[in-house]
């Protein structure tokens, strides 16, 4: 292993991609394989041979609905969750705030990525369930019963409402870099070519953070597709997104049909993926400006 | 006006972060009628099952930094000094557990190292527990690599490598007392985010059926009226805890590079 450096070695054998090798292991193991196996599964019978049935199985109305219900929750929460990172991060960068807000609001969105799961479900049935703090609140103070306006935690604005907790923080802590990314002179070169503010936003920045903002966009909606923790502790079943069938599916084949849930769990990599895709797409394209 | 505006959108946000919070304390301090009092985190507290899970966790958690650190570090450092080719293949599959839902890793799991399989790691509980330790690790797997490989590119590995080698390094000494040392802060915040993140999860140790700190809260939030409050504050106590750490990492080993 240790041979010198020079001359390059160019006729030897090369030996490096030894190094390599634990990492391949663990991954291939514990990463690919078992994707692999459910993507073969959902194109398997029970007895191994090749068929399109799981994945035509899919097209029942209840699990088209759940996947239905699951993206539109993805996207609410996904395009609401870039709309206000974006502008709590204009804010902080551009709206001439003091300095001293930016660490802690950047620490704070660490933390609030990355705390999702059960403990966030429990938060916000603290605070907007039947007897949370906002709901029984609005209800003494003002007499607004949200209840009786329709209003429930258990449900898709709900749910929306708890994802955000996590998704703004994200499209803040990407967006922020790019916005500091934007150069002083485009905004001079524009005011002096005679631009509005409005102009610079719509013809200079915009284009420019378009790309992230859109790719942000896409980590958000695979962030939320995805998240299952929340779902199943601040709904329990009542709510059929496709983490919840799926994770009901695991546990005890309420499907009826195994390979049934290889094609679920088929369909929700085939989302994230094209998710992901789009993403690192636009992030490619954005990287070349922003330098 | 701009500056009012802006006043205003941080509000309106910092409002709707900290209202959450403050339900969930208000919630987790009124077990008892009328006063506020820390009833729910005694009850919590002596819960033998809490200090089961919890302990559990906790275990879990150092294991999977343990195993991500003797993982990643030769890893990228490999790839940095001899493969500079694989990296963007090596990156984009580190990438990769956060394009497949875990949910979705854990399902293959069960299936692939069932009792019948070649590999019947879910027949036993080291195995199973084993099993969830790799579960943690893939999870954590994007936040590790990327750490430790920006904390490669601050220092130039060739050069100390052929440094220690010209001193009769060998390959363990060159990681272990050379390369490990200089990049211990991005190991250290790489470790806090796989805290943070092993003390949460839910879904797979709930689908490999192992008592986790995850599971245990959903378990109480089902039967519980007061106490998953009081361990939903705990939980945030841990993740803000974890991220604090990492920015005192970072603050102190720029404090002294700038002494030096």
């Amino acid at each position: 292993m240790s041979e010198t450096q020079l001359p390059p070695p160019r006729r030897r054998i090369n030996l490096n991609w030894l190094g390599l090798v634990p990492f391949a292991l663990f991954v291939g193991l514990f990463l690919i394989a078992p994707t692999m196996k459910i993507v073969i599964g959902a194109f398997q019978r029970a007895d191994g041979s090749f068929t399109f049935e799981n994945i035509a199985g899919l097209f029942t109305p209840s699990i088209i609905a759940s996947y239905w219900i699951s993206i539109k929750i993805s996207v609410a929460s996904s395009a609401i969750g870039c709309l206000v990172g974006f502008l709590m991060a204009s804010a902080m960068v551009l709206g001439g705030l003091p300095n001293t807000i930016r660490s802690p609001l950047m620490t704070f969105s660490g933390v609030a990525s990355n705390f999702a799961g059960v403990p966030l479900a429990f938060a916000f049935l603290a605070t907007l369930g039947p007897l949370g703090l906002v709901t029984m609140f609005l209800k003494t103070q003002f007499g607004i019963n949200l209840r009786a306006m329709g209003f429930n935690i258990l449900s898709f604005w709900g749910l929306t409402i708890t994802y955000l907790f996590f998704q703004i923080p994200l499209m803040i802590l990407i967006i922020t870099p790019a916005l500091d990314g934007l150069k002083r002179e485009w905004r001079e070169a524009a005011s002096c070519l005679g631009a509005t503010g409005t102009q610079y936003w719509r013809m200079v920045a915009l284009p420019i953070l378009f790309p992230t903002i859109l790719g942000t966009f896409a980590l958000l909606f695979a962030n939320a597709f995805g998240a299952v923790a929340t779902a199943i502790a601040l709904t329990g079943s009542s709510l059929n997104i496709v983490p919840i069938m799926l994770f009901a599916q695991i546990r005890g084949d309420v499907l009826g049909n195994p390979h049934l849930g290889y094609a679920m769990a088929f369909g929700m990599i085939l989302v994230t993926g094209i998710a992901n895709v789009i993403y690192i797409w636009l992030r490619m394209r954005s990287e070349r400006w922003l330098k | 006006m701009k500056k009012a505006a802006a006043w205003a959108i941080l509000f309106l946000g910092v409002t709707y972060f900290v209202l959450p919070l403050i339900g969930m304390v208000e919630f987790s301090l009124s077990m008892r009628r009328g006063v506020y009092s820390f009833d729910a985190y005694a009850k919590v507290l002596a819960d033998p099952q809490f200090r089961q899970t919890f302990s559990y966790s906790v275990f879990m958690a150092l294991l999977t930094i343990v195993f991500g650190m003797f993982l990643v570090v030769p890893t990228a450092f490999w790839v940095r000094l001899k493969m500079p080719r694989m990296r963007p293949v090596v990156e984009f599959v580190t990438l990769l557990p956060l394009v497949i839902p875990a949910i979705v890793v854990v399902f293959g799991y069960i299936r692939l190292f069932n009792t019948s399989s070649w590999l019947p790691m879910t027949g036993s509980t080291f195995g199973t527990n084993m099993l969830l330790m790799f579960g943690y690790a893939t999870l954590s797997l994007p936040y590790m690599y990327r750490a430790v490989d920006t904390g490669l590119r601050t220092i130039d590995v060739a050069t100390l490598t052929e440094a220690a080698q010209s001193l009769g390094a060998g390959w363990f000494t060159v990681l272990a007392r050379v390369i490990l040392p200089n990049v211990l802060v991005a190991v250290l915040s790489g470790a806090f985010v796989t805290f943070a993140i092993v003390m949460g999860e839910f879904t797979m140790a709930a689908l490999l059926n192992r008592p986790a700190f995850g599971p245990y809260l959903q378990l109480m939030g089902a039967n519980k009226a007061y106490e998953p409050f009081a361990l939903a504050t705990i939980a945030f106590v841990i993740t803000w805890a974890c991220m604090g750490l990492i920015q005192l990492v970072t603050r102190f080993s720029k404090h002294t590079k700038a002494a030096r």
